[in-house]
């Protein structure tokens, strides 16, 4: 199946419990381009042969078993407003361009283009969706969720929801009528197209049909097979008279599958797992190492600023030391001065007294 | 908690203006939520082929999942880079974290069409090309890791001893996890708007839009804890640990962190309008809303917080987190719905039926009714006694 290169967990093999490695990934790199099964069906609908009778619709709501479309169909009054593809109503034609002078109007029948990497698929976590080889792109409605992921992403617009039934309500779209074209049936909508503007056929022979008309007629068509590259293709081909933009489709649409603007990206998702605990218990370490070095620096300055006081402290006892002896000696020292001066005063006393007493 | 504040809960009358209010909102909530259930989303909501995702998904799960990234912005913080003092934060932005995705959880469970099979991927079928696949599997990881990175304060409230030592040791391991799911989540859900090119308008689209998603989920997570921490503190004044003062440190902190995560987002932003050269679109009515928005809710806060910051002014601080919390919820919505299927002509656009919005209101409702329930209760704001600084 072709959308399933790359998806998340795919083709890595982690978290196998989970993910049960359901994604059959291509080649490791993904880089191969899907070019579409070989021998798949399409339709091609040439605009410029369309009259607007919308027999198709007629046809459609029939084989599906759908409520007959509004109105009745000679009544052109409902081109007024631009009707959108619903639950209730798988393909509609709408007019894009009023009729002028002797210019026909140009009208459109819409309806799933049937991609050939359909993004509904790619988008849907529980895988509803597989492009079939025949062409068709099928929905299983036995395991659907509900979320409407698919209806929100389509490019076309194309995808309806049961939204009015509250118990079991599905995604309701186009199945490019898989029930009949596997009999060898052409769908409801060719068959019904009374101007042929609806062919049904190979895909590969209805894109040389439809380079052979804009060869044939480069005045009658725009040179452009709306669907052959756009986003990757689709099984439904169109072709118009005037540019697609004019026709509500994107005509500057990517030649890349729109799926694989996903796939980058999930496919760097499991580096998140494999990368990240190492990388986090890293800066976990590194906070603890700086930590712990914080730690350690504050015990060693500790350490130092008390063997630094302890020195102080040596110094200043020494130094009180010094101070004391020499504060003693001097004490000493003028002890010894004051005795002598006092023994030398003694002995002069003496002697005068010595001297007095020899004198009278 | 202490014998005395368990007895106060119970004596605290229940008939307050704030219960009254918040009683009416979640009946209405639940009203609606059966009708929806009974009829089917037609009658209920305004969803259609065009617009298959309304506020549900945009606000629910898109913005409530941006809104809960406080859960592993502060745990990270805290436990894997050493940010110890912001600890205090730890847990109400872990208890806010798994309310929100509880609300998310639930939010999405109205808006699947067969919520009942919600299962399926991991059961049935699974589908690993989608983001969803990635997200729903990320979302339900991380809901189970935020209830554990939680229960430590449950058991603390119920004296389960062995099982929160059991936890606790695990608090490493569990926010790595957490971290890692969330890496993977937040970016995912900008990653589900890679495939719609299209659809999402290009002021908005961007291959960077999981980088975007990321980046501003941070933000996000910041914010809240802001906003919430000044919350609770003046809600719950008599059983939060820390004083004023510490808080508004912590939040000048915070500030610090917000401006510059702000600056980083519209540096990335302004990389992915010049990659993609959309200068012209700014003149264009969607280009002004994508001004009012980044300069209104990414330039506007940012100088909020780097003024208080500078100056150290909680209140401005504050104030600038309600800004920036408005703006990411502007930001999902306009990913997810004004900026989404822009091509559209203005009839077929979305706006909420008023029945979504009531469920929306109830579901934010049930989240702060919880939160004020179990921080009543549960040593969420404090420390426990018997466990005073054991983390």
């Amino acid at each position: 199946m072709s959308i399933s290169r790359r998806g998340f967990l795919g083709g890595t093999g982690v978290v196998a419990g989970v993910a049960a490695g359901s994604a059959t990934a291509r080649a490791g790199g993904g880089m191969d381009r899907f070019m579409g099964y070989p021998d798949a069906m399409g339709l091609l609908h040439d605009t410029t042969l369309c009259v607007g009778c919308r027999s198709c619709e007629v046809a459609c709501a029939k084989v599906n078993g759908k409520p007959k479309p509004a109105g009745p169909l000679h009544d052109k009054s409902i081109f007024g407003k631009m009707r959108r593809v619903t639950d209730k109503l798988y393909t509609v034609v709408n007019r894009y361009v009023k009729a002028r002078g002797n210019k026909p109007a140009v009208y459109r029948k819409h309806q799933c283009m049937h991609c050939q990497e359909p993004c509904c698929a790619s988008v849907c976590f529980v895988k509803a969706f597989t492009k079939t080889p025949e062409g068709p792109v099928l929905y299983d409605p036995s395991v659907c969720v509900g979320c409407r992921y698919c209806v929100n992403v389509c490019p076309y617009y194309a995808l309806g929801y049961e939204y009015e039934n509250a118990f079991n309500p599905t995604v309701q779209r186009c199945t490019m009528c898989y029930e009949r074209i596997k009999k060898g049936d052409q769908p409801g909508c060719a068959e019904a197209c009374p101007m042929g503007a609806i062919v049904y056929g190979k895909r590969e022979d209805l894109l040389r049909l439809a380079r052979q008309r804009i060869a044939k007629f480069p005045d009658r068509y725009v040179d452009q097979i709306f669907g052959e590259h756009e986003y990757g293709g689709t099984s439904w081909l169109t072709l118009a008279g005037v540019s697609f933009d004019k026709l509500g489709l994107p005509v500057n649409a990517s030649h890349k599958p729109l799926p694989e603007l996903t796939s980058g990206f999930l496919s760097v998702v499991p580096l998140v797992i494999t990368i990240y605990p190492g990388l986090l218990l890293g800066f976990y370490a590194w906070t603890k190492r700086k930590e712990r070095l914080a730690d350690q620096a504050r015990e060693a300055a500790a350490a130092e600023a008390r063997a630094a006081a302890e020195e102080a402290g040596a110094a200043k006892a020494a130094h009180q030391k010094k101070l004391a002896e020499s504060r003693q000696k001097k004490a000493v020292d003028l002890a010894v001065k004051k005795a002598l001066a006092q023994a030398d005063r003694e002995r002069e006393a003496a002697k005068a007294a010595a001297a007095e007493e020899e004198t009278p | 908690m202490s014998e005395s504040a368990a007895t106060a809960a119970v004596k605290r009358p229940l008939l307050t203006p704030f219960n009254i209010i918040a009683g009416l909102i979640l009946a209405a909530g639940v009203a609606v939520g059966i009708y929806r259930f009974a009829v089917g989303l037609a009658p209920s909501t305004n969803l259609d082929h065009l617009n298959p995702w309304g506020l549900w998904i945009g606000f629910d799960v898109m913005t409530g999942v941006a809104l809960a990234a406080g859960g592993f912005t502060i745990s990270s913080a805290v436990y894997l880079f050493g940010l110890k003092e912001y600890q205090p934060l730890v847990r109400p932005a872990i208890l806010t974290g798994f309310l929100g995705y509880f609300l998310v959880v639930l939010g999405l469970l109205v808006d699947l069409g067969q919520p009942w099979r919600l299962p399926y991927p991991f059961v049935v079928q699974a589908g690993p090309t989608s983001a969803l696949f990635e997200i729903a599997l990320c979302v339900a990881l991380y809901l189970g890791t935020l209830f554990v990175e939680f229960t430590p304060a449950a058991f603390e409230w119920l004296g389960w001893r062995r099982w929160r030592r059991l936890v606790h040791s695990m608090t490493i391991a569990l926010t790595i996890f957490g971290l890692i799911l969330s890496t993977m989540h937040q970016s995912t859900l900008g990653a589900m708007y890679l495939i719609t090119p299209d659809r999402l308008h290009p002021l908005w689209y961007s291959a960077h839009i999981p980088v975007h998603f990321f980046v501003s989920a941070v933000i996000a997570g910041l914010s809240m804890v802001i906003f919430e921490s000044a919350l609770s503190h003046r809600v719950f004044a008599d059983k939060v640990e820390i004083t004023h003062e510490k808080l508004d440190s912590l939040t000048i902190g915070l500030a610090k962190a917000a401006c510059v995560a702000l600056g980083v987002y519209l540096a990335i932003k302004v990389v992915a309008i010049s990659l993609d050269n959309e200068w012209a679109l700014l003149f264009t009515p969607y280009g002004h809303w994508y001004l009012f928005e980044i300069l209104g809710f990414v330039v506007l806060p940012m100088i909020g917080y780097a003024i208080g910051f500078r100056e150290r002014r909680p209140t401005l601080i504050r104030v600038s987190a309600v800004i920036t919390v408005v703006g990411i919820v502007l930001n999902r919505l306009n990913v997810s719905i004004f900026a989404y299927n822009w091509r559209l002509p203005s009839h077929e656009r979305y706006w909420p039926h008023p029945y979504e919005i009531i469920v929306t209101v109830a579901l934010v409702t049930f989240a702060v009714v919880a939160f004020k329930w179990i921080a009543g209760r549960m040593p969420i704001l404090h420390e426990h006694p018997d466990y005073r600084g054991e983390h």
